[in-house]
């Protein structure tokens, strides 16, 4: 323990961490953005790889061969929907026991905080649909689940179709191992949530769900389902789980073997991918695409119905169809295929998925790169907070090294009364306990006095408790640093995200458009942690703008 | 000083009670940080409810604690357990400043302290509040309130080895012995705090630690038996009580031998769930013999000093233990205040506190990753108990150090100088 007891090596090493503090941080600063984006960059980046053995081989010829009469069962299921005014309940039952699986439903109602205006829903009130094909020779220990949602319109219809076709066709196999339960939920993540609570028999987020009639054992993992056209150019994969948490990579490896394997175009992000890495665009291409990624994972939310498989430790991915303007297109019985593909890979697990990685960003589908690799650049990041404090500790320990000119330095080296230095700490804290819990129990109130919706006055109340956490005695001298600190503050860098995020997705949006946008923004944040238990807003609202708002209080300390 | 701490008191208590309301009571008795299977109101209940059966309570490998009816009668007082450490802490600082004054008041008069090092002399004014930042920081502790609306029988632990500080301090050798022999029995390893204790008394009643003179051997005698005899009646109660020695296997033979490798903030459980059978007994004597051996060099070189003695001897066994909690190490963090005058002399404060926050921050974390996520494994959990222990000792080494430091300043002088004149560092090697 030299360094930590020998005071030479002691004094040396404090004496070049403050002489060379500024150049340190910068370099390390530089080092850590450069290094995230160099990621990116394909030589640095390793081939996506099988890592499961029981996933191995795919020399199995899939024969799923219904994709017609799942596409005439969509016109049948769309014209249910409509008349039902919502999720045919009925039909669904009588389709799903027709085909031999075992059908129950659960009914679940969901009061929202407020109300969520990019759904147009309140008062939530909905009935899942699922039917167990029970594994003929196994026993009943482990499922599969496959998922598809019931989405009001002309969306996801031949999901549903395509879900009892293969139903249909799995129940003629012998092969099973595992239960396998094919789910059509209603009102997207609000009805997986309700039916992984009943299944599961938690009660995390205040749903009321009525109990589960059927249940098939531990679930091994989870695939979901959106397909809203008859034929469809590429498919697309949805990793991003709620809180930012991924499944197994292997889970995205079985997806793309098979969509080689069988021809199909698939993207990730919506993207892609291409050959030219060593060209400007075929860099910055790759970077969008992992950049796609981080801000997705970064907002919490969950982008497919998979996400909250996750948390119950199912792997989960959503895959989705996209019909856009490519000559080849892919029908419904490759798909059908595809999936059959990769159900029987999962039949093959003798335990969970756990050999590949479970933190890692895809810069595209057959490149990785895993936690290993992307943490030192946030631990670069990260070291530059750890040298500031260093040297501030130093120069508070040594303040008799700065008597020169004794005479005019008649500041008391003394350090201030604890009282002094909490006050500050506590408002702060304070201020974004407020910040967390005041915009939804004050909406009742601002209703009443401002004319605006109940979405309106919440996100309007977060904004306002916000600013007010800015009002403290101004310094002119310090305006410049004043501005720099608002700009860098959460609220703006969520305000660059939503651009920046536009930007990735090449639909860029004006000013005012992403003003609107950053407001829904704000409002699906607390909406996601009240429904689902995100972590985002209460991370944001209790630890990141209090730490800022010590700094504002540290800026203009006289 | 009553009001602050009547009002300390009553701070405290509305916190403990606000939290056991709320819903996170029951998520913090489940957290293996803050209860061990030595400790956990849920085993108490249970050990009762095999009692109300008519059935031993040790039976089944589930009950770990002492005397039940001792349990019994004070569970009550579980929640009232923290008050009392509290006030036994408050009253034995109190009088262990006084003590120290009153010892450096006499060596001023005879001049023995060096010219140059009257600045690290302690002043009554400073030595005023110290008592009361005792208090809080043991009663203010976030580990201390975890452990307490986690209804952990360590908050009786710490009752009543602070009880028996202050009887020490106070110099009552028999209610301190009678109060260690109760400490020992409800979890061994308090019985390292003996030499302490009896060097505390030796020093008070002037008798010279020389082991050729009788008195020294006289009084060790009469200590000796207070406690031995305490411990054997105590343990002759619990035989009679239960009707069987059952309790001794399960309790002390529970943690001597470590059988129970659910993972706490310890360092045995991830070693021995590795551990060949083979080499079991002999890792069990390294590992408890590590607790009790600083007892030896320990107390030869700090027998002027046994009450920085006792805290040292806390620490080590809250590190050491089978099995530790938070509980623990909110016991000797308590006595932090009292030292504070050696603040100039720590070296790694900055480094500790940065080491014991980020490791308590992320303890919940890695659990989370390993037990629900899957995402980890046992590994990361462990690391992070590395950590935290590391930390913990390197406190304790820098507390130590700065002690020495400052006792070798009072004796040689602040400014040293080496034999040609120039200045001289002091290095630790």
């Amino acid at each position: 323990m030299g360094l930590l007891s020998d005071p030479n090596r002691r004094k040396a090493l404090t004496g070049l961490l403050t002489r060379l503090n500024t150049p340190i941080c910068i370099v390390c600063y530089l080092a850590g953005i450069v290094w995230f984006m160099g990621l990116a960059f394909e030589p640095f980046t390793l081939r996506t790889y099988m890592s499961e053995n029981a996933m191995g081989s795919t020399m199995v010829e899939e024969r799923f061969s219904s994709g017609e009469r799942a596409l005439s069962l969509a016109k049948e299921f769309d014209a249910h929907k409509r008349k039902a005014g919502g999720m045919p309940v009925e039909w669904l039952v009588k389709a799903m026991q027709s085909r031999g699986l075992e059908v129950f439903t659960q009914s679940f109602s969901r009061k929202l905080p407020f109300p969520d205006e990019n759904k147009e829903r309140y008062m939530v009130r909905g009935t899942n649909v699922y039917g167990i094909l029970r594994a003929p020779r196994a026993p009943r220990t482990e499922a599969l689940v496959i998922t598809a949602p019931c989405s009001p319109g002309n969306t996801n219809n031949q999901a549903v179709a395509l879900l009892l076709a293969l139903a249909q066709y799995f129940r003629n196999q012998i092969y099973w191992a595992k239960d396998i339960i094919f789910l059509v939920n209603e009102h997207d993540l609000i009805g997986t949530q309700a039916w992984l609570e009943g299944y599961h028999h938690t009660n995390i987020t205040g749903m009321e769900y009525s109990p589960l009639q059927g249940r098939a054992g531990s679930i091994q993992a989870a695939l979901s389902l959106e397909l809203s056209s008859d034929v469809i150019t590429s498919l697309d994969l949805v990793l991003e789980g709620l809180n930012g948490q991924l499944p197994n990579l292997d889970l995205a490896n079985l997806f793309y073997a098979f969509c080689q394997k069988l021809g199909v175009l698939c993207t990730i992000q919506g993207k892609l991918q291409r050959n030219d890495w060593d060209t400007a665009e075929g860099y910055t291409h790759a970077a969008q695409t992992m950049m796609l990624m981080v801000l997705k994972q970064a907002c919490g939310r969950s982008w497919g119905d998979h996400g909250l498989f996750l948390r119950y430790h199912i792997e989960a991915a959503s895959v989705r169809g996209i019909n856009s303007f490519r000559h080849y297109k892919t029908d419904a019985t490759t798909i059908g295929r595809l999936l059959e593909g990769m159900v029987r890979k999962l039949n093959n697990l003798l335990e969970r998925l756990h050999q590949s990685y479970f933190f890692y960003l895809l810069p595209s589908l057959s490149r990785f790169v895993s936690i290993g690799y992307y943490m030192p650049a946030f631990g670069l990041l990260a070291v530059i907070l750890l040298l500031r404090a260093l040297d501030l500790w130093v120069h508070l320990g040594a303040p008799a090294l700065a008597a020169v000119d004794g005479v005019t330095e008649a500041e008391q080296p003394s350090s201030p009364g604890v009282l002094t230095v909490l006050t500050p700490v506590v408002i702060s804290h304070l201020t974004g306990v407020a910040l967390y819990l005041l915009p939804v129990h004050l909406q009742e109130m601002a209703v009443e006095h401002f004319p605006v919706s109940e979405t309106e006055a919440v996100v309007l109340t977060a904004i306002a408790i916000y600013t007010a956490g800015l009002a403290l005695p101004h310094n002119t001298q310090r305006a410049l640093y004043a501005v720099v600190m608002v700009l860098l503050s959460p609220a703006f860098t969520i305000l660059y995200c939503v651009f920046i995020y536009q930007e990735l997705i090449e639909a860029p949006v004006s000013v005012s458009e992403g003003w609107m946008l950053f407001l829904s923004v704000i409002s699906q944040g607390i909406l996601d942690h009240a429904l689902y238990g995100s972590l985002v807003y209460p991370l944001l609202a209790l630890f990141i703008y209090p730490c800022w708002l010590m700094f504002w209080n540290i800026l203009f300390w006289n | 000083m009553a009001a602050p701490l009547t009002l300390l008191l009553i701070v405290a208590v509305t916190i403990r009670a606000v939290l056991f309301r709320s819903s996170w009571a029951e998520l913090i008795s489940e957290r293996v940080e803050v209860v061990s299977p030595l400790n956990a109101w849920k085993r108490v209940v249970e050990g009762l409810a095999l009692l109300d059966l008519g059935v031993s309570p040790y039976s089944g490998d589930v009950f770990h604690e002492v005397s039940l009816s001792l349990i019994h009668f004070l569970f009550k007082s579980i929640l009232g357990s923290d008050g009392i450490t509290a006030v036994a802490l408050y009253l034995s600082i109190q009088t262990y400043n006084k003590n120290v004054f009153r010892k450096q008041k006499y060596a001023l008069e005879s001049d023995r302290y060096p010219a140059d090092c009257l600045e690290l002399l302690r002043s009554p004014k400073e030595m005023f509040y110290i008592p009361l930042k005792v208090a809080m920081f043991y009663l203010l502790n976030p580990f201390t309130i975890l452990s307490c609306v986690a209804k952990s029988t360590c908050g009786l632990n710490n009752a009543i080895i602070a009880l028996f500080i202050l009887c020490t301090l106070k110099g009552s050798a028999l209610l301190s012995g009678i109060l260690l022999a109760l400490a020992t029995y409800q979890s061994i390893y308090p019985l390292t705090l003996f030499a302490p204790a009896l060097l505390f008394f030796l020093q008070r009643l002037y008798i010279p630690v020389n082991l050729r003179r009788s008195s020294f051997w006289f009084f060790t005698l009469q200590y000796a038996f207070i406690y031995v005899g305490s411990l054997v009646v105590i343990t002759g109660l619990s035989f009679f009580l239960l009707g069987s020695w059952d309790f001794i296997p399960s309790v002390y033979g529970f943690i001597f031998s470590v059988p129970d490798l659910t993972p706490n903030i310890g360092l045995f459980w991830y070693f021995f769930a590795e551990m060949f059978e083979h080499f079991r007994l002999f890792f069990i004597c390294v590992f408890q013999i590590n607790v009790f051996f600083y007892t030896i060099p320990l107390s030869i070189k700090l027998k002027e000093h046994p009450v920085f003695l006792i805290f040292m001897q806390i620490a080590i066994i809250s590190i050491f233990k089978s099995y530790p909690t938070v509980g623990d190490v909110a016991l000797y963090m308590a006595f932090l205040p009292a030292w504070s005058h050696l603040y100039r002399f720590l070296r790694n404060i900055f480094l500790v506190s940065c080491v014991l926050l980020a490791c308590s921050a992320l303890f919940p974390v890695l659990w989370h990753l390993w037990i629900y996520a899957g995402s980890a494994n046992s590994n990361f959990y462990y690391a992070i108990t590395l950590l935290f222990n590391f930390g913990q000792i390197l406190l304790v080494s820098d507390y130590f150090y700065a002690y020495l430091r400052r006792e070798h300043h009072l004796t040689h002088g602040l400014y040293l100088k080496k034999k040609d004149g120039t200045e001289a560092t002091l290095v630790l090697k």
